[in-house]
């Protein structure tokens, strides 16, 4: 009898945990679903032509969104040139170099970055970032895509560096000292040898942050500016601009549910989806090989 | 010959120690300003700090009084993401490193969880807006916003439970099976208790980000401002990040004091969670008998 229960409840349980596994694929398809049942509306609302040209205006029904994808590429591309050298080098730094004592102090450091809610950098960056750019490079105002490009480094590099240092950590001691052996120096062995065997997990970890700084918002609605201008030139940088994210979360919340505006800005929630999407499989498809290279290695 | 071959090892040490110096350098230089930032918002915000600061409503156009609501705020959004987030990561964690076949399906739900991990904040703000908000008519309140966090937290949770139960030898459970206990048993009364700390670790982590998350909630349940607190979970709330947002941006005039204060208390938020972290990840390692 009781044995019985017993056997009744393990399947019970068994199911509700399975349930709970296949969530997340429930939830992806939900995302997707509602992206898309309010988003693709605006493919009828407004014309194709309309929709990819140059003009956010939409109080006059102007809704071109290139502004703002350009908007998102630059502060991105800003960003990477801030975050990916600066990550690195400090992922093999912490990896490779630090004695042990600097190591327990830098790793909770970047972590503490890593939790710093998204709005206290973009206070920062309104108090104390944009007011120093605008000074010292003479410029009209400081909330710029540079100004947005330099704090959002400072949110893609505790991703590069933990997930590069992970990647450092991995690559088998046997390697560095059969380089060490061979009378090569410790810096050598790092470039010629550590960080080659450490490459994937590195593209990976760049990848990654990259991905968080295009979804990134509260950030870059406070400091950039939010000017849809298309940038043509080097100078844009030094100029406001607006992101696809800022857009979303500045306009949303007045917009009547259903309206054309309402629908094209779920159309960019489906834009930036894409691009997370792309940089993710990009992601996961250089993961997936280092796991065939390995085992190439090891059979 | 021999001279040639000295003087080459003696460059190659040069450059060695020329790298490391300049690698030294960079990396300090990328920590510095997370230790400036702290210290800069520690001493312009302490003078804010008041007992009716962190206790009072916020009066005049909340450019004085506290943040109390906004704190209380937080707490229930916090709160609310934990109680959806947690059982439902922990359990799928739980598929996933005990139950789970290797096969297309399995593989399809770590691709979705990577996927959902990568998600920016915003548009996981226009889908709780979209299916909790409209859709399931919750309205723009605390229960939209707490499931909205939920499921941007799962992927955090989920992947450091599973990497925690991982973590446990097989070997353990073996000699439970062996010894008659269901699977279940064996999960619930020996491989779960193992993972506890890196577990807790998960939650922390996860519950830390989504209460320091204003795009979410913009539309899916924060308030500018309220008179009162909220008493249902249908009820609109205040919360801190999206209020640092409003009196840093939205509100002219805003004394600095307040918005000082208002990022320290942000700030100590973060570290206790922070410490917390790294003391649970101490004692396990301190107390792992494998």
């Amino acid at each position: 009898m009781k044995e019985n229960q017993t056997r009744i409840f393990e399947k019970i349980i068994t199911r509700t945990i399975q349930f709970s596994g296949y969530s997340s694929i429930l939830f992806v398809l939900l995302i997707l679903f509602f992206l898309l049942s309010e988003g693709t509306p605006a493919l009828f609302d407004v014309p194709l032509s309309q929709l990819f040209s140059e003009r956010w205006y939409p109080i006059e029904d102007y809704y071109g969104i290139l502004p703002l994808i350009l908007g998102s590429l630059v502060v991105t591309l800003g960003a990477s040139l801030v975050a990916v050298p600066f990550g690195i080098l400090t992922a093999v730094f912490i990896a490779e170099i630090a004695p042990k004592w600097l190591q327990e102090i830098m790793k909770p450091l970047v972590e503490l970055l890593a939790g710093l809610p998204s709005v206290v950098l973009g206070f920062l960056g309104i108090l104390v970032v944009s007011p120093f750019l605008r000074d010292t490079l003479n410029l009209p105002t400081g909330l710029t895509a540079l100004t947005g490009s330099l704090l959002l480094g400072g949110i893609a590099i505790p991703t590069i560096v933990s997930i590069s240092e992970d990647a450092l950590n991995n690559v088998p001691e046997s390697y560095r000292h059969g380089s060490l052996a061979l009378g090569l120096t410790r810096w050598q062995t790092i470039w010629g040898v550590t960080v080659p065997a450490a490459k994937s997990g590195i593209l990976m970890a760049v990848m990654l942050g990259v991905g968080r700084t295009i979804g990134e918002t509260m950030t870059v609605m406070m400091v950039t500016g939010n000017a849809p201008v298309v940038p043509t030139t080097l100078q844009a940088l030094f100029m406001p601009i607006r992101t696809m994210t800022a857009t979303i979360a500045s306009e949303m919340g007045e917009v009547a549910t259903g309206s054309s505006h309402y629908h094209v800005l779920f159309f960019i929630g489906i834009v930036l989806f894409l691009f997370t999407l792309l940089v993710n499989v990009i992601a996961s498809n250089i993961s997936s090989r280092k796991l065939k290279r390995s085992e190439r290695i090891l059979s | 010959m021999q001279t040639v071959k000295k003087s080459n090892v003696l460059k190659q040490l040069r450059i060695e120690k020329l790298g490391f110096s300049v690698l030294t350098i960079l990396s300090i230089a990328t920590v510095i300003p997370i230790i400036a930032v702290v210290i800069y918002i520690i001493y312009l915000g302490a003078p804010a700090i008041s007992w009716e600061f962190v206790s009072a409503m916020p009066s005049e156009g909340m450019r004085a009084g506290g943040i109390w609501p906004a704190i209380v705020g937080t707490f229930y959004l916090t709160i609310g993401t934990a109680l959806f987030s947690v059982p439902l990561g922990i359990a799928a964690a739980i598929y996933l490193s005990e139950y789970a076949p290797m096969n297309k399906v399995t593989q399809s739900i770590r691709l979705a969880i990577i996927n959902l991990a990568g998600i920016p904040s915003v548009v996981y703000g226009l889908f709780g807006l979209g299916l909790f908000v409209i859709f399931l008519n919750f309205g723009t309140s605390i229960l939209s916003a707490s499931l909205t966090l939920s499921i941007m937290t799962l992927p955090v949770i989920i992947s450091t439970t599973e990497e925690a139960l991982r973590a446990v030898p097989q070997s353990f459970r073996v000699v439970s099976v062996s010894l008659g206990a269901t699977k279940w048993q064996t999960i619930w009364r020996l491989v779960l208790p193992q993972a506890i700390p890196g577990i807790l670790t998960g939650v922390v982590l996860g519950l830390e980000r989504a209460a320091g998350e204003t795009a979410p909630i913009l539309f899916t349940g924060a308030a500018f401002f309220l008179p009162r607190l909220p008493n249902s979970p249908l009820d609109a709330t205040m919360a801190l990040p999206y209020h640092l947002f409003v009196i840093s941006t939205q509100v002219p005039g805003m004394p600095i004091q307040i918005q000082y204060g208002t990022v320290l208390v942000l700030l100590v938020f973060v570290l206790i969670m922070n410490i917390i972290v790294t003391m649970i990840r101490s004692r396990a390692r301190a107390k792992r008998q494998w």
